[in-house]
């Protein structure tokens, strides 16, 4: 299970860092988001994967740990709200600059 | 009410912020009432604060009453007293100056001001790593906002690189905050540097790595050499009060560094201490070469000052890259004077190109300016202080940290220093004399500057000739601070009551 959790975050992370290094917005956007999910995955992961352990401690030795479930939780909060600011920030740019480049220009370069 | 004043920089303003959110239609002329009122009360708050830490006790307050290191907890020594003085003058001097009229030109300003001063307040100081990281979101989230306040294309393009540039950063924040985690088994940064001591041979690989990406991570903030690239587009185009602002912003990427590389990677960790060192030196250095080029390229004066900001960056990762407590006090003492004279050049700038019509802050031929003799004097000081001429505070500070150099630092220290200094002196009296001297012939026919502005400008760049003046005490404090740092635990065991005992 180990190397299958470590497998999908890495690719999710690679995917992320991609996609944000992309010229155009949204997929820089979607690249923020996937790197987001890396970021929560690998969080949740950092106490040490566990299976079958008791969610809520009630006298048991064996029980998960609960911070990195807070801290994932509370990530995810500001990644959303994160997420839903990008967007409108990129919307916006769209608007005022006349195209969705990251750097506010088209290239030269000709389309694909 | 005293037992909870560790807690007040961090409620005060959010309490305020939200009021002022929360009425939003109401009367502007309210609305600048209370937010000065409330920053006015953010110094006092400080100033008690300042006095208490003063003293050399460290004190924490432990939110919800769960005591460290389960709970979150509020720390209060010499150094983030420190910080939350210069935070709440800096503040103070900029909702004055916005008042003017920047606050107008979009909603919300004044509620947006004091969440940001919340967050920054709150990464002063939080004992906690994780908490490190949302109080960081509190304040960018209110920077992103605060920087595109007003609108406008230079202002939303150069938002999109910094809100993308800081979105990753936070990842890397997090990536690196769970690897910590996961090989010591805490966040709280006292109890942290406790176990580090006693941490199995085979995680210090780990531990390493994500030291040294919470670096990056703070590198990014604090605008070291390949990171800084965001920080002059985004400075430039920020309204004036929010670029001033924005002055204290590097510094807290500054003060996570010092914080966490002095607590959690001291004396005690064994191989781990300092790992930090030789990056921040060299990249310090290099920050401060590309940034004297930088200042000596601009052709607008708020990129201009933007690269200055770069330079004083440079210059105080330099501190701590030397790393003494000699070194670290006189950085304190950059610090202070780098975030008033910076953060009043942006005021500065903003007023010059007020007066200037169409050719604003850039650096050609415009028209002369109504105010141009007082304004000449305010930006004249303002650059003296800057480039580090005697007798103002930048000469001081600069004095004491090729002082602090050890003998093979100097050949790079001082050459380096003193020839960035040499740059930003060429391009402010380049700047200086096309702004005032060489104009069109006519009328100047400018708008009238108020009065808050006068006085928000003038007020921080008094600061300079106040820091010479109290040059003695500032110093006695900073030399304070930079012992107490060097010896964490003193802040370890005032956290951890029983870390003497085996959990």
């Amino acid at each position: 299970m180990e190397s299958l959790y470590a497998i999908t975050t890495g690719v999710l992370t690679a995917c992320g860092l991609y996609l944000t290094l992309r010229g155009r917005t949204f997929p820089v956007v979607v690249g923020l988001t996937l790197l987001s999910y890396a970021v929560n995955l690998f969080l949740f992961s950092m106490g040490g994967l566990t299976t079958g352990a008791a969610a809520i401690i009630d006298g048991q030795s064996h029980f998960a740990d609960p911070l990195p479930q807070a801290l994932v939780l509370t990530a995810i909060v500001i990644g959303f709200a994160m997420t839903a600011f990008v967007v409108i920030l990129a919307m916006r740019a769209r608007s005022e600059l006349g195209n969705d480049h990251v750097d506010g220009r088209k290239r030269e370069e000709p389309h694909r | 009410m005293m037992q909870h004043l560790i807690v007040l920089p961090v409620v005060l303003p959010l309490v305020v912020g939200l009021i002022l959110l929360r009425s939003r239609h109401g009367a502007m002329r309210t609305h600048r009432t209370v937010g000065v009122a409330a920053t006015a009360l953010l110094v006092a708050v400080a100033a008690v604060m300042l006095a208490r830490a003063a003293g050399g006790e460290v004190t924490y307050y432990a939110l919800g009453g769960w005591q460290p290191p389960f709970g979150i907890v509020l720390v209060l020594d010499r150094l983030s007293a420190l910080m939350i003085m210069v935070t709440a003058v800096l503040a103070l001097g900029c909702v004055i100056f916005a008042c003017a009229g920047d606050d107008e030109r979009g909603s919300n300003f004044h509620g947006l001001f004091q969440l940001q001063l919340m967050g920054i307040n709150g990464a002063f100081l939080t004992g906690d790593l994780f908490n490190l990281f949302v109080f960081f979101e509190v304040l960018l989230l209110a920077s992103y906002a605060l920087l595109i306040h007003g609108g406008g294309k230079s202002r939303i393009q150069s938002a999109v690189h910094y809100v993308v540039l800081n979105l990753v950063g936070s990842s890397l924040f997090l990536i690196s905050v769970g690897v910590l985690y996961g090989a010591t088994g805490t966040l709280n940064m006292a109890d942290m540097a406790v176990r580090l001591a006693e941490l199995p041979a085979e995680r210090a690989g780990l531990v390493t790595a994500g030291g040294l990406m919470l670096l990056v991570v703070f590198g990014l903030k604090a605008a070291i050499l390949p990171l800084y690239f965001w920080l002059p587009r985004a400075y430039a185009a920020a309204p004036a009060p929010v670029a001033a602002l924005f002055a204290i912003m590097t510094k807290v990427g500054i003060y996570a560094i010092l914080r966490v590389y002095t607590l959690i990677f001291g004396e005690q960790a064994g191989v781990l201490e300092a790992l930090e060192r030789p990056w921040v030196w060299w990249l310090s250095l290099a920050t401060m070469v590309v940034a004297g080029i930088g200042v000596l390229a601009a052709r607008d004066l708020r990129l201009l000052v933007a690269y200055l900001v770069v330079i004083s960056v440079g210059t105080l990762l330099a501190g701590i890259g030397m790393g003494s407590p000699a070194a670290v006090s006189a950085l304190l003492y950059y610090l202070v004077h780098s975030t008033f004279v910076t953060g009043a050049l942006f005021l500065i700038a903003e007023m010059i190109g007020l007066q200037r019509g169409k050719a604003g802050t850039r650096l050609v031929k415009g028209r002369p300016l109504r105010d141009g003799r007082r304004l000449a004097g305010l930006f004249f000081v303002g650059a003296i202080a800057v480039a580090g001429l005697p007798p103002l505070s930048g000469a001081l500070g600069k004095a004491l940290l090729m002082d602090a150099a050890a003998p093979w630092q100097q050949p790079w220290l001082w050459p380096i220093l003193l020839g960035t200094g040499l740059a930003a002196l060429v391009a402010l009296s380049r700047a200086g004399s096309t702004l005032f001297w060489r104009s069109h012939d006519g009328e100047a026919s400018g708008e009238a500057l108020s009065r808050s502005r006068w006085l928000g400008a003038g007020g921080l760049l008094a600061a300079s000739p106040l820091l010479v003046a109290l040059a003695g005490p500032v110093s006695d404090y900073t030399r304070a601070t930079a012992d107490q740092l060097a010896d964490p635990d003193v802040l370890v065991r005032a956290v951890l009551s029983d870390a003497g005992e085996s959990p």
